[in-house]
């Protein structure tokens, strides 16, 4: 082969190049979707009816490789519900800094209340901010959810819910207070608003001046 | 040079400091510091495929005195330690971290006493990066938050004011160990 024949053989390959179809992916503006199975960020998922299915078993935190799921369960009573059974997950952390998203938790999970999103866009600024807790974990509210604590569909048991039997709030659910977080029942609430109103509207007649 | 660093507060620092802020974030030049399976990931954000060179860094840096950002790819084991601070100190200012997975943002799964149990025990950490490893999307994502970061960076007197306030706000904060109560 004569010798300005390899420059021109070693130019003709980058001259095909420019023909070819571009594999570069515009990252922030054009997101390719992940695979539908992809471990992203998890989710605690809700019964149609907006009650939690998570029951604080803490099966997840004792298969976790890493040790980066924290919960604290707590039992249910009727003026504070959030799951149909006899517990709930009162805490819920999950430390996206400890976290490898292998999704053993969501293996262990007996009521597929731990399931994992595509979503994977979770770098920040500091440590603290990347343990999630349980209301960034939480799956939104659609239609025909209350949001937790509320009463459990009438006439139903925990069963019922498992076998598909609640497919949305019972009409006229409202929200419980949540005693436990430190919010009051609406007669103390009223009660109170009354006292900010004046309390020499409520005094008793005669009473002493507080 | 050093002369933005002596205006006076103001007008013309706030401008001086978004042009200087536009102009470094707008080429950032990473260290080559890939210590695990994390580094993978980091070459393939490298490569073709989600080429970092469209956010202006182009290349891989060989030396630390020609860098000014280290991505801290993969667990740091305690012999690496020392090395990994040698490079940072060898980096000229002004400089930057990320923490690339989570064995190098907090250990990871390796809760043991070979790897140190995050990055920040050694070196100033701007970008905390999850994921084992993450994939090149989110090392794309972690460099934009960095690059917000670095356009909103302070320089002069306006630097050392906002230093000033977050150590009297890091003075301020509980401790640990007083929080009490559930976690939650």
């Amino acid at each position: 082969m004569p010798d300005f024949e390899n420059p021109v053989a070693g130019f003709g390959v980058t001259f095909k190049a420019m023909f070819k179809k571009r594999l570069t992916e515009q990252y922030p503006e054009q997101k390719k979707p992940t695979a539908p199975r992809f471990h992203g960020r998890h989710q605690l998922n809700r019964h149609p009816d907006g009650l939690e299915k998570c029951v604080g078993c803490e099966l997840c935190a004792w298969a976790c490789p890493a040790d980066a799921i924290y919960v604290e369960g707590a039992d249910n009573t009727d003026e504070e519900r959030y799951s149909p059974g006899e517990r709930y997950g009162r805490v819920y952390q999950i430390n996206y800094a400890r976290c490898i998203l292998c999704g053993l938790c969501i293996e262990a999970c007996p009521t597929r209340a731990l399931t994992m999103t595509n979503e994977y866009e979770l770098a920040d600024r500091t440590r603290a901010s990347l343990i999630y807790t349980k209301d960034e974990l939480l799956a939104g509210l659609t239609d025909g959810m209350v949001d937790t604590p509320h009463a459990i569909y009438p006439g139903t048991d925990e069963q019922d819910y498992y076998l598909g039997k609640v497919t949305e709030a019972a009409p006229g659910t409202v929200r419980q207070p949540a005693l436990s977080k430190g919010e009051k029942r609406a007669d103390e609430v009223a009660a109170d608003e009354a006292d900010v109103a004046g309390p020499e509207a409520t005094a008793h007649p005669g009473g002493a001046t507080r | 040079m050093g002369i933005e660093e002596k205006l006076p507060s103001g007008f013309l620092l706030t401008t001086v400091e978004q042009a200087a802020g536009w102009v470094r974030k707008a080429s950032v030049f990473p260290a080559t510091f890939g210590l695990a399976c994390c580094a993978i990931e980091m070459m393939t954000t490298g490569a073709g495929r989600y080429d970092m060179a469209r956010f202006g860094m182009e290349v891989f840096r060989g030396s630390p005195r020609q860098a000014d950002l280290m991505i801290v790819a993969g667990r740091v084991s305690q012999k690496m330690a020392p090395v990994l601070r040698q490079v940072y100190d060898q980096m000229p200012n002004p400089k930057w971290v990320i923490s690339m997975g989570v064995c190098a943002s907090s250990g990871g799964m390796f809760n043991n006493y070979a790897i140190v149990q995050g990055v920040d025990h050694i070196v100033p950490v701007d970008i905390y990066l999850p994921g084992c490893p993450p994939r090149p999307e989110m090392l794309l994502d972690a460099i934009l938050k960095l690059h917000a970061k670095i356009q909103g960076e302070k320089l002069g007197v306006n630097k050392e004011r906002a230093a000033r306030e977050a150590e009297e706000a890091a003075l301020k904060a509980l401790p640990t160990i007083e929080m009490k109560g559930l976690l939650r």
